[in-house]
């Protein structure tokens, strides 16, 4: 099957909210162990992509296949079980439980406990060795016992990756990894997702040029919820298409993609 | 998070509900304030700690009055099986109110509940075994495993209290089990606890049943008190009187519901005397203060003091 080769198909997806199209017949196709960034200009609908994808929202039309199953009708949570799971924009942790349990209560899912309500919670004990090497992986190491909401932002950012590591998943979804994050942060994210990406497959959605450009092997550009452009970043990053979207886009999001072009001279 | 001052609680609990009758305090008030205090601690299980607010909580606790009541009463069954019985009906109630309910959020999931307690009302109010605005009165306490006598105020005391502890440890344990942990996670971002592959739809169902059982354990038991059931335990002022003493006694604290429940219904016993339906009134005013100015109740206060969960 020629199919195996894309662990991620959608054809004509489409999402319509009350007549508003946020994302429009959008046939997207991810190789299997690669990194694919999906861009576009604020509002473009990559969320929305990611949402759908994931099965947070149903889509209006279209189908989703992920390795070669259609997945379009399924509930989100037993997406996530077959091994495609995701991030969230804004950063998505259990703030009152400890760094270590945010991941701990990841690596929980697939030990088959997680229904026993009469068990101590002491049983859980047994997955801190490998709760802590995912932290350690991340350099979250020494925060291991902090509560997560007194982390700062890159921190839990990191800790949500964790987290998301910890449910091994065939191909992850990162909804702007380093949005928010000081340089450094940024600079420890990329290392991460290159180094996670070594046996699985990523989807991001970024707005930093300078990390698209470093990592992605195939960029999909998206504005007004179609596809505009595909391909490796030397070629999307001069087709004047492209260019014209981002310019023509509203004023947030041309600031920040200038910015980021300047950045990176 | 389970400090060696949490020991020391547990302590203080057991020694009070030890000693309280000793030291003079009325039993029958004490008993009442037991089966409430595990009322509120099953609501708390469900709101506290999981995030998810019924307002039809008495039709759990009414079920199973009626259910124990009949089952003693009327069939002839031992106090223990009218227990059983009660807190097993309470637990399927839940089952269904609970499948009904779940896939509505928030403000839905709480009218929902509040639907179905009310049309259970008036199932009670029209079926002949309830006794109707009567009541379901004259139930035997009879005698436990057909040993203990019950009649005797002090022996129906101790076992009232023995069921209320092992109510409140069995919540104290769910909380602090693997599926504790992944409730915590739904009710702190249950789209995250979505997106970690838990079908939390079933962990909600599966703490609504418990929460619901154990609430059911608190009107059988109730009924053994009283020797009676009645449609003051399915009215909606009962759900509400519920969320009041979780709330002024701390949500998501472990001792606050505890807390709660002694001060409303010891309030209730002294003013009812005093002020006749204003009793009422002072309660709605007690709910408008706690929202207001007092969120964190009276033990989560306490706690945020001692700067110690309790
Ligand atoms: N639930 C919703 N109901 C109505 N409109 C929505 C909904 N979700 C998203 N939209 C709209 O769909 C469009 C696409 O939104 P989306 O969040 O997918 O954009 P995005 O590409 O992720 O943008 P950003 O870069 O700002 O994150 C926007 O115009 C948004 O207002
Ligand atoms: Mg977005």
């Amino acid at each position: 099957m020629a199919d195996t080769d894309y662990i991620l198909e959608t054809r004509g997806l489409t999402k319509a909210f009350s007549g508003f199209v946020a994302v429009d017949g959008v046939d997207l196709r991810v190789r299997r162990g690669t990194i694919h960034a999906l861009i576009g200009p604020n509002g473009a609908g990559k969320t929305t992509c990611f949402n759908l994808l994931t099965r947070f929202l149903a889509p209006t039309n279209g189908t989703i296949t992920f390795n070669g199953r259609d997945i379009t009708r399924m509930r989100p949570a037993a997406i996530a079980r077959l091994g495609l799971v995701r991030s969230f924009q804004i950063s998505a942790t259990f703030p009152h439980m400890t760094v270590l349990e945010n991941v701990r209560v990841a690596l929980q899912r697939k030990t088959g406990i997680s229904m026993h309500f009469w068990k101590s919670g002491r049983v859980l004990d047994r997955l801190n060795g490998r709760a802590l090497e995912l932290l350690e992986a991340v350099d979250l190491g020494a925060f291991a016992g902090a509560m997560t909401v007194e982390l700062p932002y890159g921190r839990k950012r990191a800790l949500e990756i964790a987290t998301t590591l910890a449910l091994d998943p065939e191909m992850m979804l990162l909804d702007e990894p380093t949005q928010g994050m000081g340089h450094e942060d940024v600079g420890r994210v990329v290392d991460l997702i290159r180094k996670v990406a070594v046996n699985r497959t990523v989807l991001m959605v970024e707005h930093n040029m300078n990390v698209v450009a470093d990592l992605s092997d195939t960029i999909t550009v998206l504005a007004r919820g179609a596809v505009l452009a595909e391909g490796p970043y030397a070629e999307v990053s001069r087709n004047s298409r492209v260019l014209e979207a981002y310019v023509g886009s509203e004023q947030v999001g041309s600031e920040q993609v200038g910015s980021e072009q300047e950045e990176a001279t | 998070m389970n400090g060696g001052h949490m020991y020391w609680g547990f302590a203080a609990l057991i020694g009070f509900g030890l000693l309280a009758p000793v030291a003079g305090i009325y039993p029958t008030f004490l008993m009442k304030c037991w089966c409430f205090a595990l009322f509120a601690c099953a609501f708390n299980l469900l709101l506290g700690y999981t995030g998810l607010l019924s307002f039809g909580h008495a039709a759990f606790l009414s079920v199973a009055a009626y259910v124990a009541g009949h089952t003693i009463r009327n069939l002839g069954f031992g106090p223990e099986w009218g227990i059983l019985a009660g807190t097993l009906s309470a637990g399927v109630l839940g089952y269904v109110f609970g499948s009904l309910a779940i896939r509505r959020a928030g403000i839905y999931f709480a009218m929902i509940t509040l639907a179905l307690a009310q049309m259970l009302y008036f199932v009670w109010l029209q079926m002949k075994f309830t006794g109707g605005e009567d009541g379901l009165q004259g139930v035997p306490r009879g005698m436990l495993f057909g040993l203990i006598d019950l009649s005797d105020n002090t022996n129906l005391y101790y076992l009232v209290f023995a069921i209320f502890l092992a109510g409140f440890f069995l919540i104290h344990r769910v909380i602090h089990s693997p599926f504790g942990q992944v409730l915590q996670a739904i009710r702190e971002n249950e789209p995250r606890a979505i997106s970690l592959g838990y079908d939390v739809d079933r962990y909600k169902l599966v703490v609504f049943v418990l929460s619901a059982a154990l609430s059911g354990l608190a009107g059988a038991t109730k009924t053994l008190v009283f020797q009676l059931a009645s449609l003051t335990d399915a009215h909606w002022h009962m759900s509400g009187e519920v969320v009041l003493m979780t709330l002024l006694g701390g949500l998501g604290t472990v001792f606050g519901p505890v807390v709660g429940a002694f001060v409303i219904i010891g309030l209730q016993n002294q003013l009812a005397d005093k002020v006749g339906s204003w009793v009422q009134v002072i309660m709605g005013i007690i709910f408008v203060i706690c929202v207001l100015v007092f969120r964190r109740g009276i033990v989560g206060e306490l706690g945020r003091l001692l700067k110690r969960p309790l």
